[in-house]
């Protein structure tokens, strides 16, 4: 099935599917180059001529570029948070292992199987009686916290790639457990490293539930924005879609780049 | 140097000390991950704990009081709860059949060798990073929307009446949203397992007179069966936890229709203020979401072991 | 250079004994070889010498000095692992000058080190390559130019041939040997391969199971084995077991009769045997002749010729296969029956229990 040809149905299926899939985000992405009248005509156009208008009346929202802001920042750091945390646990995890580590991965990963909405009351009144309610470090906390485990578990799963006894080599040459992350994990194992931050931001930027919650004007991230100031305001449907657009379009550009480093950094140990 | 130390007077070695000193480092190391996921996960467990036993009303807060079971009372006996209840499992179930199906599919068809295959690839995985409210939207707005939508142009094309589908049919366009978000993710995990099944074993089949149909229902089923189970573990703990879709296009309506578990919280929590409702229905659907992964962890076992 | 002792070591895995109560002094500049089975435990011990491996009980001595709880950098011991365990991601020269920097030398003096080193292992060629880039050969030297940079005071060596090709192990065997004459430090080398132990040893250490069979330079592992495994492990191939049964004393021995009722005599100390005891008769294949006529005897099996000597293996009618090594060229052909004799006053016996009883060798 694999080396050969597909034959010319099969190929055009797999097109037609990929098409359909990807329909909606074409279409809204051509909309987003419509005028506000482009974009309600009927019949809908195919054919037009593409305008930025759209995309200027969407930055100059009040709150928009605030909101971009947000979660540029909010994701960086709470990426960049959990790997620091992260980093020394899977090294522990993975060279100094213990009984209990098996139990440990497991557990931490069950972490993330709560759903966040039985934790909601809680954080919420935490939030609020720590002065933290729509703040941006809030949400870099929760972000923090809901990807540990999934950085954690990629980390874990990279380092056990490296043979041990260079890193025992290392101990002998006097390199204690901080210069062997240091001097030898970081270097060989930066693709991990990467694909494990990318995954971060990417779900740091889409987080919805947490954003929509504990934010209100002022450290939102996009996500909330767009939920937010969606609601029946008219048909301002270009506009619309030229914030979502840009709303989307660096994670889709991140996710293309390094998919298939994604895809093993998630799938690793779940599938053989 | 000398070697004549007498060996009588040796005590044995402190071998304890040394594993303790190793022991330490390694749990230094561990410590702040673990403290941090600890006390994300028990704190507010046992405040939302806490809290389904009292009557606390955050636009009251003087009015505060330990009522006992008396939420979880007036909870079950609410219809709106189990309407609730029932939205949620319709959703997960339906959303989780129209992903492993499609993903079967879509995996088999992507893992053919075509030219431009990893473009196709891309295009099929792309609606899984983006936002949910964005992805909510577009269906909502440049697809559902009778009057301005595609769809609705397209049907009107064929002589069909345009359809409110958020006024008739919220289920169905809140199941075709989430399903167009996650088919992605179940694909990719297929895929992923569909490249290491031996093209040989397939190859076999062909010579024993196997035709594609029956190659891939007697061989890469059964391969797909283990990350099938997989993918529905994993799905189902997200799924159960949508809600930027819903807010976006129903706001859990018309009237409660599509209000599930997650969506019913919020609006007793961040909209009718009402803590001790929205607590105890929050420890429901904490119990509600272990008992599917218990049951999947065991399938998953079960699968691992065979 | 430096001197080891253990006393009492063991090393216990949950419920698991993997090394049984090691008691061993290694002399300053020795070459010891521990060598044994694969899971003897040879590899264990070494790594529990260097510092990788916790010791669980008992105690080690480096110089004197109690070194169970120094951490492995403090021991002055250095190692070369079998993988060689090279920085894939830095230079050789950054392999070679990595410990020094990690305990601070300053840099213009790491390069000296490192420079000297390299030439005496004819590795300056090669100094700015990645070990991707190298032959196995060339990373082994890197390997052992990493342990020397540190002029340790003692070395470690994990079964560090294993991955080379055949040729390449023996001129590797030459260089270490000479590598240890010019450093004269102490040396400690593990290796499942007897021939290596025995052609590079000063003194073997034979482990089986975690357990110390016997110390002692090859010769004397050669000719008075302490038990039946040390007899049947040392040399290739192996000394030929007869299951036998002290019959009557004899001139100066004791005389055996063997299955089939055959009858032999060999030498053997005063009141080492006891009649009517049951023993294993040990005699290594150059001590057997093809001869015309003798006690032992069957249909040859097959012959192996390597030049400067021919083995003939020998199917015995009453079981099993004995191996004579002779010199003597195309007298014997597969399928032909032979007769085999004993050269005069070379046995060893083993009683019931498998420890040895007596070896009767000239010496």
């Amino acid at each position: 099935m694999r080396d050969q040809r597909a034959s010319l149905p099969g190929a055009a299926l797999a097109w037609i599917v990929a098409f359909l899939m990807f329909f909606p985000i074409l279409w809204m992405l051509m909309t987003a180059f419509k005028t506000e009248a482009g974009a309600i005509a009927n019949p809908p156009l195919i054919i037009f001529r593409p305008v930025l208008e759209s995309f200027a009346a969407a930055l100059s929202q009040s709150g928009y570029v605030l909101f971009a802001e947000n979660s540029i920042v909010i994701s960086l750091v709470s990426t960049v948070l959990a790997i620091a945390i992260a980093f020394p646990a899977a090294y522990s995890m993975a060279f100094q292992p213990g009984r209990r580590t098996q139990d440990m991965l497991v557990w931490m990963l069950s972490t993330k199987m709560l759903p966040p909405v039985g934790v909601l009351v809680p954080i919420y009144i935490i939030a609020r009686d720590t002065g933290l309610l729509d703040t941006r470090t809030a949400l870099v906390i929760v972000d923090m916290l809901m990807n540990l485990p999934i950085v954690v578990w990629m980390l874990f799963s990279f380092f056990r790639d490296i043979p041990k006894d260079i890193l025992e080599a290392a101990q002998m040459d006097g390199a204690g457990p901080r210069r062997q992350m240091i001097y030898l994990l970081l270097p060989l194992a930066s693709p991990g490293i990467a694909s494990a931050a990318l995954l971060a931001i990417i779900l740091s930027w889409n987080e919805a539930f947490w954003s929509i919650n504990l934010t209100a004007s002022h450290a939102g991230t996009l996500a909330a924005y767009i939920a937010r100031y969606s609601a029946p305001e008219g048909l301002f449907w270009a506009k619309l879609s030229a914030a979502s657009v840009l709303a989307v379009a660096p994670i889709l550009i991140f996710g293309s780049l390094a998919q298939r480093r994604l895809v093993r950094g998630l799938t690793a140990g779940a599938v053989k | 140097m000398s070697a004549s130390v007498s060996i009588a007077n040796r005590a044995v070695a402190p071998a304890d000390l040394l594993s303790r000193s190793r022991r330490r480092v390694a749990w230094t190391l561990l410590s702040p991950a673990v403290i941090v996921l600890a006390l994300w996960a028990f704190v507010p467990l046992i405040m939302t704990l806490l809290y389904s036993f009292q009557r606390y009303n955050l636009l009251y807060p003087e009015r505060r009081g330990f009522v006992g079971f008396r939420n979880y009372g007036y909870l079950l006996s609410e219809s709106s709860f189990w309407t609730a209840i029932i939205n949620t499992i319709v959703m997960v179930v339906a959303v989780l059949v129209a992903t492993i199906v499609l993903g079967v599919l879509f995996s088999l068809l992507l893992n053919q060798n075509f030219k431009g295959r990893a473009v196709a690839r891309l295009m099929v995985i792309a609606p899984f990073f983006v936002l949910p409210p964005v992805a909510a939207l577009i269906w909502k707005n440049l697809l559902f929307d009778p009057l301005y939508g595609l769809i609705g142009w397209l049907l009107k094309l064929v002589g069909l009446p345009a359809v409110a589908w958020f006024t008739h049919f919220p289920m169905i366009a809140l199941i075709i949203i989430v399903a167009w978000e996650w088919t992605p993710f179940a694909t990719l995990i297929l895929l992923t397992a569909l490249q290491s099944l031996d093209p040989e074993q397939l190859e076999a089949a062909r010579m024993d007179g196997a035709k594609s149909v029956n190659r891939v229902i007697y061989i890469v089923l059964p391969h797909l069966a283990r990350p099938i189970a997989i993918t529905i573990m994993m799905e189902s703990i997200f799924l159960l936890s949508i809600f930027a879709e819903i807010l976006t296009t129903t706001a859990g309506g018309p009237g409660d229709a599509t209000t599930t578990l997650t969506y019913l919280i919020y609006i007793r929590a961040l909209l009718d203020f009402n803590i001790g409702s929205a607590s105890a229905a929050g420890v429901l659907a904490i119990i509600l979401a272990n008992i599917v992964a218990f049951f999947l962890m065991r399938a998953v076992a079960r699968n691992l072991e065979a | 250079m430096a001197r080891l002792e253990l006393h009492q070591v063991g090393k216990f895995y949950a419920n698991f004994e993997a090394i049984k109560a090691v008691e061993l002094t290694i002399e300053d500049r020795e070459f010891v070889v521990f060598v044994g089975p694969s899971g003897c435990g040879k590899s264990t011990l070494l790594r529990m010498i260097a510092g990788l491996e916790e010791i669980t009980s008992g105690e080690l001595l480096i110089d004197g000095v109690p070194a169970n709880a120094t951490p492995p950098d403090k021991r002055g011991l250095a190692m070369v692992f079998q993988s060689y365990a090279l920085y894939p991601h830095m230079t050789v020269a950054q392999n070679m000058g990595f410990a020094l920097k990690m305990a601070g030398v300053p840099k213009a003096e790491i390069a000296e080190k490192v420079e000297a080193a390299a030439r005496v292992l004819q590795l300056d060629a090669v100094l700015s390559r990645r070990p991707r880039m190298l032959s196995g050969g060339q990373r082994q030297r890197v390997a052992i130019g990493r342990a020397i940079v540190r002029n340790p005071k003692g070395f470690l060596f994990d079964e560090p041939l294993s991955n080379l090709d055949a040729a390449l192990r023996v001129q590797m065997r030459i260089e270490l040997v000479k590598l240890h004459q010019d450093l004269a430090a102490t040396m400690i080398y593990v290796t499942h391969d007897q021939v290596e132990a025995m052609t590079m040893a000063d003194r073997i250490v034979v482990l089986n199971k975690g357990h110390v069979e016997q110390v002692g330079t090859p010769l004397e592992l050669y000719h008075r084995p302490a038990n039946l495994f040390v007899a049947g492990f040392i040399g290739s191939p192996k000394m030929n077991f007869f299951q036998a049964r002290a019959a009557r004393p004899a001139n100066g021995g004791v005389a055996l009769e063997l299955q089939g009722g055959r009858v032999l005599e060999v030498p053997a100390a005063a009141g080492a045997v006891a009649i009517g005891s049951p023993l294993t008769l040990g005699i290594r294949p150059e001590h057997l002749v093809i001869a015309d006529s003798g006690p032992l005897g069957g249909q040859v099996d097959v012959v192996e010729h390597l030049g400067a000597e021919t083995l003939v293996y020998v199917k015995d009618p009453l079981g099993g296969t004995i191996v004579v090594r002779t010199d003597d060229l195309a007298r014997v052909r597969p399928g032909a029956p032979v007769s085999i004799a004993l050269r005069p006053g070379r046995a060893s016996l083993f009683d019931d229990t498998g420890n040895a009883i007596s070896h009767a060798t000239p010496e």
